[in-house]
């Protein structure tokens, strides 16, 4: 995907995250968070000033529009930096691989794995800086595993459309 | 120095995502307390006017629930009209000397929600009423069905209100059958169920008791209705937990009023004074 794609994608799952999914509130409070799609968009760089900065304002501008202070600027910046830590680790790239690495084109136990251990980590950041406590830490688990498997079914189930759609 | 600069080098990415983290958490401390959160916030004119302009479009959608819900208030206000209105052709009888004493104290002013919000533990609304609609911090957001929250940051059209399902928001109410009182908390579970704390044990409460504010704060007027005792949790210690399920559905509110008291500044030199 070129630059220009990507760009236009990750501001349209910004408005679908604030009008759409920060209102599904599934029995109570179980929301998908989409937007950490941002992170698996996001072209590979070894310059990772970019993609940190770009994260950073991506949370904040979600923070603006559903009042959280600053989650989820924090929790996907975490991810943002871990991102490469755990390419190396599942797909065995190296700098070299960076420019011509797709998600689209590596096999899918791979990408299942990289793309679950961010979502995990993420929703647990984020749960917690939303509790913000010691206390109920049942409450953040089971809150991070539902939003978690909501979210990945969303993302791989878009993804998959999304994929069908550019072969023809 | 050489040291230095190699250190800086060689965790440069790490260094700048140290610094990024560190502002993010500071915007999330400021944010839990109360009037300090003046920077993130979707009452500023770009986020207000966007949710703004979405509701325009979805408001179509409720028009008929809504006006049920304001066919029925209508409905018992103009009872109260009419049973005033013989009152004051009593009144008008009589003779007044004083009439300082028969001011308003409470101004009712009319508003929408812009964005509502249920899902957190820190739950915040955005309603259209802000400092050109003579609204200021601390004022009480209630709707036909009962309490709502308070006003906390204001900008010019828009303003932010803590909701009642945030776990630092602390509403005085009591018993409407006695004058027990208590403090009014969510523990962030169930968004249509609070706790009641605070109460005195000597306070018989029965399920399905109806609990009113208590007006003991110049925030909410008196007797304004809030929900029904379902249970309480009465363990060995003095806590005593009492669970109210409330009146208003809090995931669906459009139509709001905001309350105005004419008496705060009074009451607060009062009570100011007396302390020192």
């Amino acid at each position: 995907m070129n630059k220009i794609r990507v760009f236009i994608w990750t501001v349209l799952i910004l408005f679908l995250q604030i009008l759409v999914f920060n209102n599904i509130n599934f029995s109570g409070n179980i929301n998908p968070y989409v937007y950490i799609t941002f992170i698996f968009l996001f072209p590979l760089n070894k310059n990772r000033f970019i993609i940190l900065f770009c994260a950073f304002l991506y949370g904040l501008t979600l923070d603006f529009f559903s009042d959280t202070g600053g989650i989820h600027a924090s929790s996907l910046l975490i991810i943002a930096f871990l991102r490469l830590y755990f390419i190396k680790l599942f797909f065995k790239k190296n700098n070299i691989d960076y420019l011509l690495f797709d998600l689209h084109t590596e096999t899918f136990g791979q990408v299942f794995n990289y793309v679950v251990t961010l979502t995990i980590i993420h929703h647990f950041i984020l749960f917690s800086l939303d509790n913000f406590s010691f206390q109920n830490m049942g409450t953040v688990l089971l809150n991070t595993l539902y939003s978690s498997v909501f979210t990945l079914t969303l993302y791989f189930a878009g993804s998959y459309i999304l994929r069908e759609k550019q072969l023809n | 120095m050489q040291q230095l600069i190699y250190f800086i080098q060689k965790y440069r990415y790490f260094l700048f995502f140290l610094l990024l983290q560190f502002i993010a958490i500071n915007l999330v401390i400021n944010n839990r307390s109360f009037h300090k959160s003046k920077f993130v916030n979707s009452a500023n004119s770009f986020t207000g006017g966007f949710y703004n302009k979405i509701n325009s479009i979805t408001d179509y959608l409720h028009l008929n629930k809504e006006n049920l819900l304001l066919i029925n208030e209508n409905l018992v206000l103009k009872n109260k009209v009419e049973k005033f209105s013989q009152l004051i052709a009593e009144i008008k009888s009589k003779k007044i000397d004083d009439t300082t004493s028969f001011k308003q104290r409470f101004y009712f002013i009319e508003g929408k929600i812009e964005k509502n919000q249920f899902g957190g533990n820190y739950n915040f609304l955005t309603i259209n009423l802000g400092r050109k609609d003579s609204i200021s911090n601390e004022m009480a957001v209630i709707n036909s069905k009962g309490i709502i929250g308070i006003t906390e940051h204001v900008s010019n059209n828009y303003s932010r209100v803590q909701s009642i399902l945030n776990r630092n928001s602390k509403i005085n109410a009591r018993l409407k059958n006695s004058s027990y009182f208590g403090s009014l908390m969510w523990n962030g579970i169930d968004y249509n169920i609070l706790q009641l704390l605070d109460i005195p044990r000597q306070a018989i409460i029965k399920s399905g008791d109806t609990i009113v504010t208590g007006g003991m704060s110049t925030i909410f007027p008196a007797d304004i209705p809030i929900g029904k005792v379902i249970d309480t949790e009465e363990g060995s210690s003095i806590k005593r937990i009492v669970n109210i399920q409330l009146f208003n559905d809090m995931s669906n509110l459009k139509n709001i009023y905001v309350i105005k008291d004419f008496d705060k500044h009074e009451i607060m030199n009062l009570e100011n004074n007396r302390n020192e």
